[in-house]
């Protein structure tokens, strides 16, 4: 019987719904997702000398340098510098993964149309590596809570959660604008820009009582808001976040991962005669 | 039913073979009786709609279509291609530049879809395209073989097993563990050959390129070549060389705009072929 086991039969009209595919694919194909996470994390470091200390170390130095620029400007106290910490870490991992997410499939584009592997493989990866990133860079952020004395409550534990809402949300965003980018050229230098505006929309280096009135309801647009504070009642507020906020932060991050999945899916396969 | 412990162990193969008929495939390929072709066009036709114009930047995309000046045009890159390739067949594919042949390796590999038809491909594949294009420069050689066998979708554990035949074969075990930027472009290629071609694949499909490493490794990586052949491994190759489609082919198909012009023996197709060239 071993024969006909190894014996795979292809049929291109057998073709079930393009996003549930892609998903058994991207499951069968792990192995991949593993090694390309291993990748990107074992190039980032093989030629620097601090190696992975370095993730630990970047944001802390960031997170200083903003600490010491606003404290100046608004005479914030010490708890400022997890404050912003707390902002620059989701907001890092989103803007990181979405970047490399397009970075990723253009890049594999030489590989997609020649061998066949599932094509959400490249913006999979990018969150798994962003996730290796968030975790290291956990280490400074409890260090600062620990010398900063900011009261943390058990909610601290349910940190996973709001880091799981963030990746689903990252993983649509960098689907979509994945798809979107290997078709026009412009796209990824267009989406630098948009983040640089982004990060300013988003309550990371200010907090939101800062926000004058009549430019509330662009805050309240934003997405990475309500992640961000999200993420901050664990690690900063040390308080269980509401029942509505759970709803809308998840809400948030399963229409983004829906909507990207699918639409990726049902373009992924143009991919080969686009590139 | 008298069940001695030899009898329950039975027990498995006997759901499995009630399980058969709704496996219209699984029941058709037995071991004696395999289906005689290991790929099937039938009616195949692949359509890409493109933008008239040549529209690469989403800024000229977004001011064009605010003018209303996108238009789209379908482009046929196969058209009605009806064609069966035998198991153990060496098939070659020959026709101008842009005459579909690619796109029909492309419709085997999976990488693309028809637009019309159907495709049947049976069994497992190895595409000889371009090696070491996934490789890594910062990776050492293990590393990269490592990545380079999960592109091509094995397991872990599956790659832990060929791994000593991938090196052997290769013939880099002096410099498995540098990074690949020190190795040079015929290592390189040496290293993703021997990665795609360790196991005996039912299927496999060559573009153009079999001008592997150094004149010692290229004798080396075409015995491996004959040896799949000889196997009974269904080979498909696209080449310009007439030479060669002539000396390894069974039959050929002769491709144009996207159309099957003629299909049969060499000879035959080749000469067809140069007189329509004239």
């Amino acid at each position: 019987m071993n024969s006909t086991e190894s014996l795979p039969v292809y049929d291109s009209s057998k073709r079930g719904i393009a996003a549930l595919e892609e998903l058994r694919e991207i499951i069968k194909y792990r192995n991949l997702l593993f090694q390309m996470v291993r990748r990107d994390v074992v190039t980032r470091y093989k030629r620097s000398i601090l190696g992975i200390a370095w993730t630990m170390l970047n944001p802390l130095m960031t997170t200083l340098i903003l600490a010491i620029v606003f404290s100046q400007v608004f005479g914030a106290e010490e708890e400022y510098a997890v404050y912003v910490l707390s902002g620059l870490m989701p907001w890092t991992f989103f803007s990181q993964t979405t970047s490399a997410s397009i970075v990723g499939l253009l890049w594999g584009g030489s590989l997609i149309h020649r061998i066949f592997m599932p094509r959400t493989v490249f913006a999979v990866s990018a969150i798994g590596t962003g996730l290796v990133n968030f975790l290291l860079s956990l280490v400074p952020l409890f260090f600062l809570i620990l010398i900063t004395g900011i009261n943390l409550t058990w909610s601290v534990f349910l940190t996973p959660i709001a880091i799981l809402f963030l990746a689903m949300f990252s993983l649509g965003v960098g689907l979509f604008l994945s798809s979107v980018a290997i078709r026009f050229a412009d796209i990824a230098d267009m989406y630098q820009i948009i983040l640089t505006a982004w990060f300013y929309l988003s309550p990371i280096i200010y907090k939101e009582e800062y926000i004058p009135e009549q430019f509330n309801w662009i805050v309240k647009l934003n997405p990475m808001f309500y992640l961000i504070n999200f993420f901050r009642a664990f690690v900063y507020d040390g308080r269980f976040p509401s029942i509505e906020e759970y709803l809308i932060t998840g809400g948030i991050a399963s229409i983004s991962l829906l909507f990207g999945w699918i639409f990726f899916s049902r373009r992924a396969d143009e991919f080969a005669y686009r590139i | 039913m008298n069940s001695p412990t030899g009898f329950d162990m039975n027990q498995p193969d006997v759901t499995a073979a009630a399980q058969l008929p709704e496996m219209p495939f699984a029941a058709k390929v037995t071991r004696t009786g395999e289906h005689p072709d290991a790929i099937s066009f039938e009616k195949v036709g692949v359509c890409y709609r493109t933008p008239n114009e040549r529209i690469v930047t989403f800024k000229e995309y977004a001011i064009r279509w605010l003018q209303g000046k996108v238009r789209h045009r379908e482009v046929w890159a196969l058209h009605d291609v009806h064609l069966h390739i035998k198991r153990g067949e060496t098939f070659g594919l020959i026709g101008r530049n842009g005459a579909g042949k690619s796109t029909l390796l492309k419709l085997i590999a999976r990488v693309l879809r028809p637009t019309t038809g159907r495709v049947i491909v049976r069994g497992k594949i190895a595409p000889l395209l371009e090696f070491g294009a996934g490789f890594h420069p910062e990776l050492t050689g293990r590393e990269n073989v490592y990545l380079n066998g999960a592109m091509l979708g094995f397991s872990r554990r599956e790659m832990d097993e060929k791994f000593d035949r991938i090196v052997e074969f290769a013939e880099l075990w002096d410099f498995i563990d540098s990074p690949i930027r020190t190795y040079s472009s015929g290592m390189t290629a040496r290293l993703g050959f021997a990665v795609a071609t360790d196991i005996q694949p039912d299927i496999l499909l060559v573009d153009e390129v079999l001008s592997v490493g150094d004149e010692a490794f290229q004798r080396k990586s075409a015995a491996r070549m004959h040896e799949f052949r000889d196997g009974g491994a269904t080979v498909l190759m696209v080449s310009h060389n007439m030479a060669v489609i002539q000396e390894m082919c069974h039959r050929v198909a002769w491709l144009d705009h996207g159309a099957l012009m003629a299909a049969g023996s060499p000879s035959e197709i080749i000469q067809a072929y140069r007189d329509s060239q004239e």
